[in-house]
């Protein structure tokens, strides 16, 4: 065992790197659930995103269009299942399940000649003053413009859903679509919206992952990181910070325990490994106990599908 | 018609829908601080009708007048920003938003939240409505709901309000209370379209009424000219048939409740405390009170899906209070609940399905742990048969079946069981006049058999119909029961609580 081995700076800077993926996934989801959809395609979404985001990244050997280009690409994908589940009302959670196993085929075969490629590199920012102040600076002020992206689209999510009018309304399409449609609201309409802007969240995610975190492209890279995506919203109780908390939260430990196992603490690596999981869902839970469905936050027309009766 | 007193007039409006016509040359007209009383049973068009003129849904041919101009609102936005507001049967809220919240969704315009809650206290005072703008919709009380509703259609300052059923959830003092808000609106000069089944209420509120049948109107009169008798005639189209009374000789006690209590399963539910009855043979015991005090508790408690000490409820001198719903009914404790759709029946399960739920152990409907589907189908026949359920037959899912059709189906699978006793909730809760006349005369005609039946309900009327003894729940507490017979709605009232029932809900919550 090499304790010393561990940089507590390096590892407190890498945190927020690790944990941006899932984070911009979860919160896009929020977004999507919190109007009373559940899209369980957050995983094919990301990996779409990450292939989309890599390849024109490398074709133009510009990041930052790579990533527009993976936010379209998600939203493109997220739109076939907005079709799907609110025109032809399919089932939402067999549709979601398909959509994954899609965006993961799709992603492989445009990807195949783009593996062992690496992609152009993202800067640092270096923000001016603040990335000085010493230990500080180190650990928030001196990562990549997304990671600075995903926490503003997480305060503008809780800004939007709190203070607007355009927030009230997509909670209470997600509360009771019937109640919302008798108020001549858009159901469909605003759901498709979310829906949307869920995908493209997704595929910020996922370059996120093809571009600067890894930055390569291998099939199937995302690895279960929207699927943590999908948890975190749940236990989160759909709150924007709460979300930010889990996402860290679980970035977090992921990464101290990468550094436990090489530094060869003696505790078996399966239990390091599902650590992160174990403490993400403790501590959530933990912070929603003892509170009534109204609290928690819970969208009461979740899942259901909508059908205008006349 | 069209004339300057018209503020808005329906003229010729048909809609159609595949396989029924819902409204066929429609034509009537409301003059401004008008209240005009729409009537009709069930299916009679009324909703189709009041859609159209809120825009939710576009008529086929005819047309509508505002003021003079064409009217033809494509959305509800349009028909609000005419002047068109609309208090919903089922109300459009959303429970875990609040008060102030839900009446924004509601407004065009909406001021800042901090303003629209002054403004909303404000309103609520002087119409006599008192709600607090912060509460959660989900912890009020059904006429705190229906407040809300009103108070977001006032902020808006409308020319038209549309009220579909408004009474069913109200006390008889909170009725007086929406009467007299409706009045003084109607002083301002705001029209009225008022939906309702209860004629007496009709009579006492609206200068004018149209009345509809099966998509046509069938007349128009003024309802204080006219005997609520008669205008049920023109909308029934047929003689009515009250239910009479045959009073039975009272036999034994069958179910005796000593001093039960229990916690209620539901966060915003009402818990029952100490309640004390007694039903005998052939007797009918009504229940009133308003909703939200303890009526679904009363009969999870007699049903048995909840819980008790087995010497709380006695059935024919046994202890029952732990035994679970199959066991009682194997005894011939019987109940059919309120809500239809989740609670009596299984929504997207066929009539014969739901049929075998309930219905499996009295009618003996299954062998060895297989159900006999052959006998489980002749039973669903059987009650649709004689309940007069229209559907085109056993196999149809209870999702597809109306409301009141589906009540039907509900309460004669229980009578059909041949209970000992049987427990409503609700039984004529949005059906149609005839049908309600029909369900209650299957009540009393199950008692003249010497069945004790125990009808919880929040229709006055029904409860002085049929019961014998009479009692209220409050607070899920429930007053000593006392004869029905003479009982004025003043001692109505004041057993259900009276008029600080109001204050009651939000200690309540």
């Amino acid at each position: 065992m090499d304790l010393s081995s561990i940089n507590p700076l390096v590892l407190l800077a890498s945190i927020m790197v690790a944990s941006t993926p899932i984070l911009l996934a979860a919160i896009g989801e929020m977004v999507v659930e919190k109007s009373g959809v559940l899209n369980l395609g957050v995983e094919g979404m990301m990996i779409t995103g990450a292939v989309c985001g890599f390849v024109i990244a490398t074709e133009t050997g510009s990041p930052a269009v790579g990533f527009i280009a993976a936010a379209i690409g998600g939203a493109i994908l997220a739109l076939l299942f907005g079709f799907l589940t609110q025109y032809l009302l399919s089932n939402q959670v067999a549709t979601g399940l398909a959509l994954t196993l899609f965006g993961l085929g799709l992603s492989a075969l445009i990807g195949q000649s783009y593996v062992g490629i690496k992609a152009p590199v993202t800067s640092n920012l270096h923000i001016p003053l603040l990335a000085d102040i010493p230990v500080i600076g180190r650990i928030l002020f001196q990562h990549d413009m997304m990671v600075y992206v995903s926490i503003a689209i997480v305060a503008a999510v809780w800004a939007v859903l709190k203070f607007t009018r355009a927030g009230l309304i997509l909670r209470a399409v997600g509360e009771s679509h019937d109640a919302a449609h008798a108020l001549g609201y858009k159901v469909v309409r605003i759901r498709m919206l979310a829906i949307m802007f869920g995908g493209a969240c997704a595929g910020l995610g996922g370059a996120y992952v093809s571009l600067i975190r890894v930055p390569q492209w291998t099939e199937g890279m995302t690895a279960g990181a929207g699927w943590i995506a999908l948890a975190i919203v749940v236990f989160a109780s759909w709150r924007p910070w709460r979300v930010l908390l889990g996402a860290y939260l679980f970035g977090g430990v992921t990464v101290l325990q990468l550094n436990l196992q090489a530094a060869e603490v003696p505790v078996p690596v399966a239990l390091l490994s599902m650590s992160p999981y174990l403490i993400t869902i403790l501590v959530l839970v933990i912070m929603s106990i003892n509170r009534g469905r109204a609290a928690l936050g819970a969208p009461a027309a979740l899942g259901r599908v909508f059908h205008a009766s006349h | 018609m069209g004339n300057e007193a018209t503020l808005l007039a329906v003229e010729g409006v048909t809609k159609a829908y595949p396989g029924v016509v819902a409204n066929d040359k429609v034509s009537f007209s409301v003059a401004p601080g008008e209240v005009h009383a729409l009537l009709g049973e069930n299916g009679a068009g009324k909703s189709t009708l009041v859609k159209m003129i809120y825009g939710l849904v576009r008529p086929d041919s005819g047309r509508m007048v505002w003021k003079g101009a064409p009217y033809e609102p494509a959305t509800p936005h349009a028909a609000r920003s005419t002047g068109v507001a609309m208090v919903f049967q089922h109300f459009s809220l959303f429970e875990a938003l609040n008060v102030a919240e839900n009446v924004a969704l509601g407004m065009e315009n909406p001021p800042p939240m901090r303003q629209l809650s002054v403004r909303i206290r404000e309103v609520s005072e002087t119409y006599g409505l008192p709600l607090d703008p912060d509460r959660l919709v989900g912890e009020l009380s059904a006429g705190e709901r229906q407040r809300v509703e009103i108070i977001r259609c006032l902020l808006q300052d409308p020319k038209l309000l549309i009220m579909d059923e408004p009474t069913s959830v109200l006390t008889p003092q909170e009725v007086d209370i929406l009467f007299e808000t409706l009045r003084k609106l109607s002083a301002e000069g705001t029209a009225i379209l008022y939906i309702s089944h209860k004629l007496e209420e009709i009579r006492s509120l609206c200068n004018s009424a149209t009345i509809l049948r099966l998509g046509k109107v069938v007349g128009t009169t003024n309802p204080r000219e006219s005997s609520a008798r008669e205008l049920a005639e023109m909308m029934v189209g047929q003689t009515l048939h009250t239910p009479n009374r045959e009073s039975a000789d009272l036999g034994e006690i069958v179910v005796e409740l000593t001093n039960l209590s229990i916690k209620s399963a539901n966060p915003f539910g009402t818990s029952l405390k100490g309640v004390t009855l007694s039903v005998r043979q052939g007797e009918v015991l009504g229940i009133g009170g308003v909703a939200g005090n303890g009526q679904d508790e009363l009969l999870a408690a007699l049903s048995g899906e909840a819980l008790s000490t087995p010497s709380a409820i006695k059935f024919k001198g046994k202890s029952i209070g732990n035994l679970g719903p199959n066991a009682r009914r194997g005894l011939g404790l019987l109940a059919a609940p309120e809500e239809r759709l989740g609670h009596a029946a299984a929504p997207d399960m066929s009539l014969t399905e739901n049929a075998a739920l309930t219905g499996t152990i009295r009618r003996n409907l299954a062998s060895k742990g297989f159900l006999r589907w052959g006998a489980v189908e002749d039973f669903a026949k059987e009650i649709i048969a004689n309940f007069d359920v229209r559907t085109p037959g056993p196999d149809n899912a209870a999702r597809s079946l109306s409301g009141g059709n589906l009540q039907k189906f509900v309460i004669g699978r229980e009578v059909l069981q041949d209970p000992d006793v049987l427990v409503v909730n609700q039984p004529t809760w949005g059906v149609d006049a005839s049908a309600a006349a029909s369900i209650r005369q299957a009540l009393l005609d199950m008692a003249a058999k010497g069945a004790a039946v125990i009808c919880i309900s929040q229709d006055l009327d029904e409860l002085m119909e049929i019961s014998d003894r009479f009692a209220a729940l409050n607070e899920g507490r429930l007053t000593p029961p006392r004869p029905a017979k003479g009982l004025t709605v003043d001692e109505i009232g004041l057993m259900m609580g009276g008029a600080h029932d109001m204050e009651v809900a939000h200690v309540d919550a």
